[in-house]
């Protein structure tokens, strides 16, 4: 069962999303990571595609995935437009390829990587992780990507670095202006960019990833509030002092540098109790880091929460 | 321009089948699913905004009369603030039912402790006097001037539905400041007539010659 990237992709040789899940479903009931890890490690990336095999992880939720349709036309991405149906259809306004990712900062070799050496620096995951927007909804994505961690190692953190800061792509001319202080900005503690859950995902339903959630490469760090996911990544930068993210300087009473998903403490102006799962009736109960408190709770021992919200 | 009876006639049952027109589209979109991704908050949405809609239009109606000389368009103000507080109940229904789930515990603590909340219901609680007297009898019943200043709550309620809508969004207040200015605009005109006619009283016309002259304003029919 070879999926391999044909130079030029004919629309008859696509294998259709229905298959291939089918496809994927079976390789996860056969067992298997030693079976997927003998598959060759080809990676297609043309401007759609498929990503080719993906290794399963350990850390996927067996929850089930939220469509397709509603994971792509249900975003929050503000530099396209502030509506949830603005940035499916303002995809024009990004363009993805050529692409590459300045890595700086307090790192001994600084370098610039192109999308394909990303995708080089570790073997592809599919990672189903739940997302939950401060908004209060909720969704479960199959992303695909690499720990973060993989690429931290290539540039070597010096010892003073304690954070990582991340910067989004902003495009005057076609972007949306005011609203937040552009380029969009996100950081994390460097223990938490290093934990296994955190990813650069480049993919989704074993595809690249579309430009309206975040093309070509984006941050997915699944036990805090979705916007800590900075879209279309230019710049990654390692720093001694917590950086102050785009949504702290909108609402800092609001938005805290954490924003790790607490039950327990509310937005000020709403509950973060409960969240609508996207697709389902009634709302369910919002669990503590939304449910990875078993990786990463030990990061936060000690911390009030309610103070570093 | 005045119309017949039965053009007012006519022209009140476009208005009333146009009021509809929102929760008509609803109804297909939940049913064609074209609501998005999240069909309940677009329901709520839905229903909010076409409650403050309906509001600034029936407060556009004064103005526009006066602009225009079109007296007989008060003859339509009922409808419309008539369908804003059944927008306004769908939206808090909504709210109740398909995003709480009536759980009154959650629901009371959502009112009293989120002041978007807070402020949206109280606007609610305030039109609902102006629905239930809304009526031909209640009209005689409370007499013109006594139901003129209850139904001056309006110029509060729909303060207070900006308000709810400014402090639910979460950045981008663009929406919300439009429908501010326009509320603006509607509450300021009435102000400054008013100074107007203070000033004019002021200068020596203490008796002001009727507004409407010589033309008596049914603004219901018998």
């Amino acid at each position: 069962m070879l999926i391999r990237p044909p130079s030029d992709i004919l629309p008859s040789e696509i294998t259709a999303p229905d298959i291939y899940r089918e496809r994927r479903r079976f390789i996860a009931h056969a067992g298997s990571l030693a079976l997927a890890a003998a598959l060759p490690a080809s990676h297609a990336h043309a401007a759609t595609g498929s990503l080719g095999p993906l290794a399963a992880s350990p850390l996927s939720t067996a929850e089930e995935r939220t469509s397709r349709k509603a994971i792509t036309t249900y975003n929050n991405f503000y530099e396209l437009g502030t509506d949830k149906s603005d940035p499916a259809e303002n995809t024009h306004r990004l363009k993805p390829a050529p692409w590459s990712v300045r890595v700086e900062g307090l790192v001994n070799k600084p370098r610039t990587f192109g999308i394909d050496e990303l995708l080089k620096l570790a073997p592809l995951e599919e990672r189903i992780y739940r997302m939950r927007c401060v908004e209060g909804w909720s969704m479960v994505i199959p992303w695909v990507g690499i720990p973060l961690a993989s690429l931290l190692r290539q540039v070597d953190p010096q010892g003073s670095a304690k954070y990582v800061e991340f910067v989004s792509h902003y495009d005057k001319a076609t972007m949306t202006r005011g609203v937040l202080d552009w380029p969009y900005t996100e950081g994390l503690r460097l223990d938490e960019a290093r934990n296994p859950l955190t990813i650069l995902a480049v993919g989704l339903y074993g595809e690249v990833l579309p430009v309206q959630n975040g093309a070509p490469v984006r941050l997915v760090v699944p036990w805090k509030y979705g916007f800590k996911g900075a879209k279309s990544i230019v710049a990654i930068r390692l720093v001694e002092k917590q950086p102050i993210t785009a949504w702290m300087k909108a609402g800092p009473s609001e938005y805290g540098f954490y924003s790790n998903v607490n039950p327990e403490v509310d937005h000020p102006r709403w509950s973060q109790a409960t969240e609508r799962r996207i697709g389902e009736f009634s709302k369910r109960k919002t669990l503590m880091y939304n449910g990875y408190a078993e990786q990463v709770a030990s990061l936060y021992s000690g911390m009030d929460l309610r103070r570093f919200f | 321009m005045t119309p017949s009876n039965t053009q007012l006639s006519a022209i009140k049952s476009v208005l009333f089948i146009a009021c509809l027109a929102p929760a008509f589209l609803l109804w297909r979109g939940l049913e064609l699913d074209t609501l998005g991704a999240n069909p309940i908050e677009a329901i709520t949405r839905t229903m909010g905004e076409w409650t403050l809609r309906l509001l600034l239009i029936t407060l556009a109606v004064t103005p526009v009369r006066k602009l225009t000389g079109w007296h007989w368009i008060v003859r339509l103000r009922r409808t419309l603030g008539l369908f804003a507080f059944a927008y306004g109940v769908g939206h808090l229904l909504t709210y109740v039912w398909l995003d709480q789930f009536f759980d009154w515990q959650a629901i009371v603590k959502d009112i009293l402790k989120r002041p978007f909340i807070t402020v949206g219901f109280a606007a609610l609680v305030l039109m609902t006097p102006l629905a239930l007297t809304s009526s031909n009898y209640a009209i005689r019943k409370l007499g013109g001037r006594r139901w003129q200043s209850l139904h001056r709550a309006i110029y509060p309620i729909a303060v207070l539905g900006c308000v709810h809508f400014w402090w639910l969004v979460k950045k981008d207040v663009t929406e919300p400041l439009i429908y501010s200015l326009i509320l603006a605009a509607l509450l300021g005109v009435r102000a400054w007539w008013r100074e107007q006619e203070r000033r004019k009283q002021l200068a020596g016309g203490y008796l002001p010659k009727p507004r409407f002259e010589g033309k008596v304003i049914k603004i219901f029919a018998k």
